[in-house]
């Protein structure tokens, strides 16, 4: 451990402010809640915000799992893990079953979390309203008055354009019917996982000083007209080339010798726990 | 398999830092933290603006660190400061008893307290001096030594603001004392409308070339602002903070070398004119920093349809963190979300592409 700094590099009392923030978000579920951001050796855009909620909860006994496009070698995934690390010297995982504290960006483990884990979101844009309107003054004021027209017509244009809502990942949810919520770049095959979990989602958005969270059975519900339901990325009559999963989200991997184009699961962690042990 | 970019992170993260000591080993000529501290010292000015942290051996040390990049300097230290306690806050500083090293007014000839042109570059001819090719430190730091010794000290008095002139005339606007406490920026997210604090303490930090950019921008038309440099002074401010035990009295800490400006433009009266104040304060000798930094203070007040009037479009794009820090995270994996952008690309399309 780093003794030059302090345990889990912020000093106490911007800890103790991140994890009241925390609390006020866990009160409100979806709703943003500000806070003065600190800056961190780890570049704003780069997970700030995740960081700074892991290392404002983290204690020793924690274990700590950190993965990127679901994988846990990913270089950003194991920068932050070696940052964490540095400043707290606690234990790190890639199994998602062992870890009590995990930060993401871009996934939801495809194992269900339990109630005694928690899962941070690294977010870059929090507003979920962005998309239609760049101000934030403005986009405030449409939360406070759940005026939420904007975004119902934005889906409505792209059905009429497209025939289909085009929006990839960070597909907007309604949570508790109150407010809409950007579930991170995760993709919309993993919104689903929000809804009624068992664990609490924490999101955190460094650059933009906001933190928001989804406590345990909170409803969340992806937007979507009665008649054209929500849709997930389809990865039909296609599998794991390692583990033959065909339930998961997958990464489309090109050949770099053959040109070849094959599946695998992203998430690495549980591909390998299907390959150890089976399907569960 | 030739697929590593998500594998093997660690390994290439150790080998990519052990790089990066060869491209700082360059030669074997030192630059030694001294050197950079008090030779480069226009360039830690900058560096220790942008990061609001007045540290000039520090910034030296950043610098060192980061083959002179100045976001990376700032960066660092940005979050060394995120790891010290704030025990104490100063009281408002009082720029008036600055002891001056520069002063000048552009809107007048002469000013109480003279002009003091002081060090600058603005009236060298900018041709590369060769001769500094084969200078010797030594030989340098003498000649200055007995230049100064030669030259003797004269005693500048503090001296009272152009802009108290005008105000005594009724020209310029005399607003009373604000005694609210100041928004701080570094522990609390922007709100819109954000208050004056807020947004010269946003200026100040700001990354140089940003707001230079925008202050121009706003100077040649996309808004209104051209303003007249009323005064510009740079020079040593006392910081003090409150005695724990004795609220009259308060205590010195040192003193900080920074730039401040007041620009005036016209402004509307009723049926008359007058004249209103731009504000520019920031650490060091950033003199354009400071400038702009005034023109952008007034074009935030005005209305109009200009970039430089939006306080969220100038007051959240110009953190030399959060801008390098947002751009350069385009060079992480995004697998994930490009692999949800393909899908939603290729329903468009009726998915005859994928195979």
């Amino acid at each position: 451990m780093n003794k030059n700094y302090n345990f889990a590099f912020l000093d106490e009392g911007s800890k103790r402010e991140i994890r009241r923030t925390i609390l006020k978000a866990v009160a409100i579920p979806g709703y943003q809640v500000p806070f003065g951001s600190r800056e961190l050796p780890i570049g704003r855009g780069w997970g700030t915000g995740g960081i700074q909620i892991t290392l404002s909860l983290i204690g020793q006994e924690d274990v700590l799992k950190v993965i990127d496009q679901g994988s846990d070698e990913s270089v950003n995934a194991v920068n932050i893990k070696k940052f964490v690390q540095s400043c707290t010297d606690v234990r790190t995982t890639s199994d998602t079953h062992k870890a009590t504290l995990i930060q993401t960006r871009h996934r939801i483990p495809e194992i269900p979390l339990t109630n005694d884990q928690i899962l941070v979101f690294q977010v870059p844009i929090p507003e979920p309203l962005r998309i239609v309107e760049p101000r934030e003054e403005v986009t405030k004021k449409m939360h406070a008055e759940s005026d939420y027209a904007p975004i119902w017509l934005q889906l409505y244009e792209s059905i009429i354009k497209y025939k289909k809502v085009t929006i990839s990942s960070e597909y907007p949810c309604m949570v508790e019917n109150r407010y809409i919520m950007n579930p991170s770049p995760i993709p919309k095959f993993d919104n689903d996982k929000l809804n009624d979990s068992e664990c609490l989602y924490l999101f955190g958005a460094g650059r933009e000083k906001k933190i928001y969270a989804i406590p345990p059975h909170t409803k969340v519900v992806s937007l979507a007209f009665d008649d054209i339901p929500f849709e997930k990325e389809d990865f039909k009559g296609k599998c794991c080339r390692l583990c033959g999963s065909s339930d998961t989200y997958l990464d489309e991997i090109i050949d770099s010798a053959t040109g070849e184009k094959y599946y695998q699961c992203s998430d690495t962690s549980y591909c390998e726990e299907v390959r150890k042990n089976g399907v569960r | 398999m030739a697929y590593v970019a998500v594998s093997g992170g660690r390994e290439a993260i150790e080998e990519s830092i052990k790089l990066l000591d060869y491209y700082r080993s360059g030669t074997e000529q030192d630059i030694e933290l001294e050197a950079i501290e008090k030779k480069m010292g226009l360039l830690i000015d900058r560096v220790m603006s942008e990061a609001g942290f007045y540290d000039r051996h520090y910034a030296a040390l950043a610098l060192k660190q980061s083959e002179g990049a100045v976001e990376e300097a700032v960066f660092l230290l940005r979050a060394y400061r995120s790891t010290l306690t704030r025990n104490y806050y100063t009281n408002t500083v009082d720029a008036d008893g600055m002891r001056i090293i520069r002063r000048i007014s552009a809107a007048f000839k002469d000013i109480e307290g003279g002009q003091i042109l002081g060090a600058t570059y603005d009236y060298t001819h900018r041709l590369l001096n060769f001769d500094l090719e084969h200078e010797t430190s030594g030989e340098l730091l003498e000649r200055v030594q007995t230049m100064l010794k030669e030259a003797g000290r004269e005693k500048i008095e503090p001296c009272k603001r152009v802009s108290q002139e005008l105000k005594k005339e009724g020209l310029i606007d005399d607003v009373p004392l604000n005694e609210e406490t100041p928004f701080d920026v570094t522990e609390n997210m922007l709100e819109f409308p954000a208050p004056r604090s807020a947004r010269l303490q946003t200026l100040s930090r700001a990354d140089t070339g940003y707001i230079s950019g925008l202050a121009y921008s706003c100077l040649r038309g996309f808004g209104q602002v051209h303003p007249t440099v009323g005064e510009l002074r740079s020079g040593y401010v006392e910081l003090d903070v409150p005695y724990l035990f004795d609220k009259e009295e308060s205590i010195c800490i040192g003193e900080i070398l920074i730039t401040e400006v007041e620009s005036f433009s016209e402004a509307d009266d009723g049926d008359k004119l007058k004249l209103s104040v731009g504000y520019g304060a920031v650490f060091g000798r950033n003199e354009n920093k400071a400038i702009a930094m005034s023109i952008l203070d007034k074009a935030l007040e005005k209305e109009g349809k200009a970039p430089t009037n939006d306080q969220e479009f100038v007051l959240m794009h110009g953190d030399s963190l959060e801008m390098n820090g947002f751009i350069s995270h385009l060079k992480l994996p995004h697998y994930v979300t490009f692999q949800s952008k393909l899908d939603a690309v290729r329903k468009t399309r009726g998915g005859k592409t994928d195979e």
